[in-house]
């Protein structure tokens, strides 16, 4: 299999990489290639032009400082994997890559592949939802700042214009007392979710403060658990309230069946992700701590 | 319209004109002559295609010909050294009888090189299959793969023990 013919730019700034893609309402953008490049050999997608960013600087930026993680789109996600000081201060990142696709995969895609593909099944979008992470999108105008919350609008479906190129993922420190986890239930090895769920709980004294509670592969979007996040206020992490908690977020939610599972299992699966995933972010939370 | 791309396989320059289109791994076999990569499943599932990209294990099969414009590619065929002295890898595939049909692999073998490069210390099973999570062998069942890569682990040490590499890259 071969994807259809296209043109191809390999612009070396974000400025033209945005002149490329204006007016070019079929054009997409390529990063890593590892969820277009299969599309496009079975032609779902069939693009005149592919404006690859692989070979812009200003996207490969991985830092981070006293307040703030920033990751640049073509930031590979063996990369994440491998910086240690990253994986350190967001536990929940090294759960997240760590389960996407397979080492080969991980060595070629993208952190902002992964998000501005808008696939509902893809790992980063609920863990960035959990984070309260911020998406920096360039077009023509000045730079957009999209919390990940809102970036998510439907299947394949994000706030991206189609002249508009993801540059940034800007991810908040975590305060003291605060846990993250996330955890994903799949068939094999590389397979996408049945479903995963992402977990961030901040403790105060003994009690959860403030919680989020985000969902993969259970909807067209990911899918935020509200109800759930203001039962666990003020609570503490114990069987009972895990329990209590799970079901109010299995029960609130609106699952749809897709190849990998039906509604009903899915239902059964965030009950038991969800009360490991919180216990995991709490005994980090706890860790966190100690030192 | 085709584009000139000019990249460096197993330390031999090789330029062309290609279409975009053209993924990496019909380049190597068919503009290249490299025929290790294989194309199994066709679907970036089963890593029979696993190539080096600037020392990266990559599924040739999932990336544009373009893409690799002035990058370094190894294949199988670049890591045996030219007196036909077998790489630790192959070496010890054979004698863990690693294979059946072979068609999986060259694309085990280059998969495993990272992790046999930078062991510190004896492989357990499970660094070996997370390792080779992303490559499927239909004949084998993994048992006698996951036991070549940590027999190819402790050949290298003992071959370059002061190497940090452990030799994984005669050639360069």
């Amino acid at each position: 299999m071969f994807p259809s013919a296209f043109n191809y730019e390999a612009p070396t700034s974000i400025a033209e990489a945005v002149g490329l893609l204006t007016g070019h309402e079929d054009a997409r953008v390529l990063a890593g290639g590892q969820s277009l490049i299969p599309l496009m050999k079975l032609r779902f997608a069939q693009p005149s032009l592919i404006v690859d960013v692989g070979r812009i600087p200003e996207l490969r930026n991985l830092e981070m400082n006293e307040g703030m993680l920033r990751i640049g789109a073509t930031v590979r996600e063996a990369e994440i994997e491998n910086a240690p000081d990253v994986c350190r201060a967001f536990p929940i990142l090294r759960d997240t890559v760590c389960v996407i696709a397979d080492p080969l995969v991980r060595n070629m895609a993208t952190i902002g592949g992964n998000l501005a593909h808008g696939d509902a099944e893809n790992d980063h979008p609920a863990t960035m939802i959990a984070l309260d992470a911020t998406i920096a999108v360039r077009g023509a105008g000045s730079e957009r700042l999209i919390p990940a919350g809102q970036f998510f609008r439907g299947l394949y479906e994000t706030a991206l214009d189609p002249a508009e190129i993801l540059t940034e993922i800007r991810i908040p420190a975590l305060p003291r007392g605060c846990g993250t986890s996330y955890i994903k239930l799949h068939r094999q090895a590389g397979d996408f979710a049945i479903a995963a769920v992402a977990v961030r709980v901040t403790i105060d004294g003994d009690v959860v403060r403030d919680s989020r509670i985000v969902y993969t592969a259970v909807a067209a979007t990911p899918q935020r658990a509200v109800a759930a996040e203001n039962a666990l206020r003020g609570q503490r992490l114990d069987t009972e309230v895990l329990a209590m908690v799970a079901e109010t977020a299995a029960g609130a939610l609106d699952i749809h069946d897709d190849p990998r599972g039906t509604a009903g299992y899915k239902r059964r699966v965030l009950r038991a992700i969800t009360g490991r995933a919180l216990r995991l972010a709490g005994r980090r939370a706890a860790e966190q701590e100690l030192r | 319209m085709k584009r000139r791309v000019a990249m460096r396989v197993n330390d031999t320059e090789v330029t062309a004109a290609v279409e975009p289109r053209l993924l990496l791994v019909h380049h190597l076999r068919d503009n290249v002559g490299v025929h290790s990569p294989r194309v199994g499943c066709d679907t970036t599932s089963c890593g029979a295609c696993t190539v080096l990209l600037d020392g990266r294990a990559v599924k040739s099969c999932t990336v544009l010909t373009v893409q690799a414009d002035g990058a370094s590619i190894t294949t199988l065929e670049g890591l045996g050294d030219e007196g036909g002295e077998l790489h630790p890898l192959q070496e010890a595939f054979w004698q863990e009888h690693g294979l059946q049909c072979g068609y999986c692999t060259s694309g085990l073998i280059m998969a495993a090189i990272t992790l046999v490069s930078e062991a510190e210390g004896q492989l357990s099973q499970q660094e070996v299959r997370k390792a080779l999570s992303g490559n499927i062998c239909r004949c084998t069942g993994y048992v006698n793969v996951v036991r070549a890569v940590q027999l190819a682990a402790r050949l290298m040490r003992e071959r370059n023990p002061g190497d940090m590499n452990h030799g994984a890259f005669p050639n360069e």
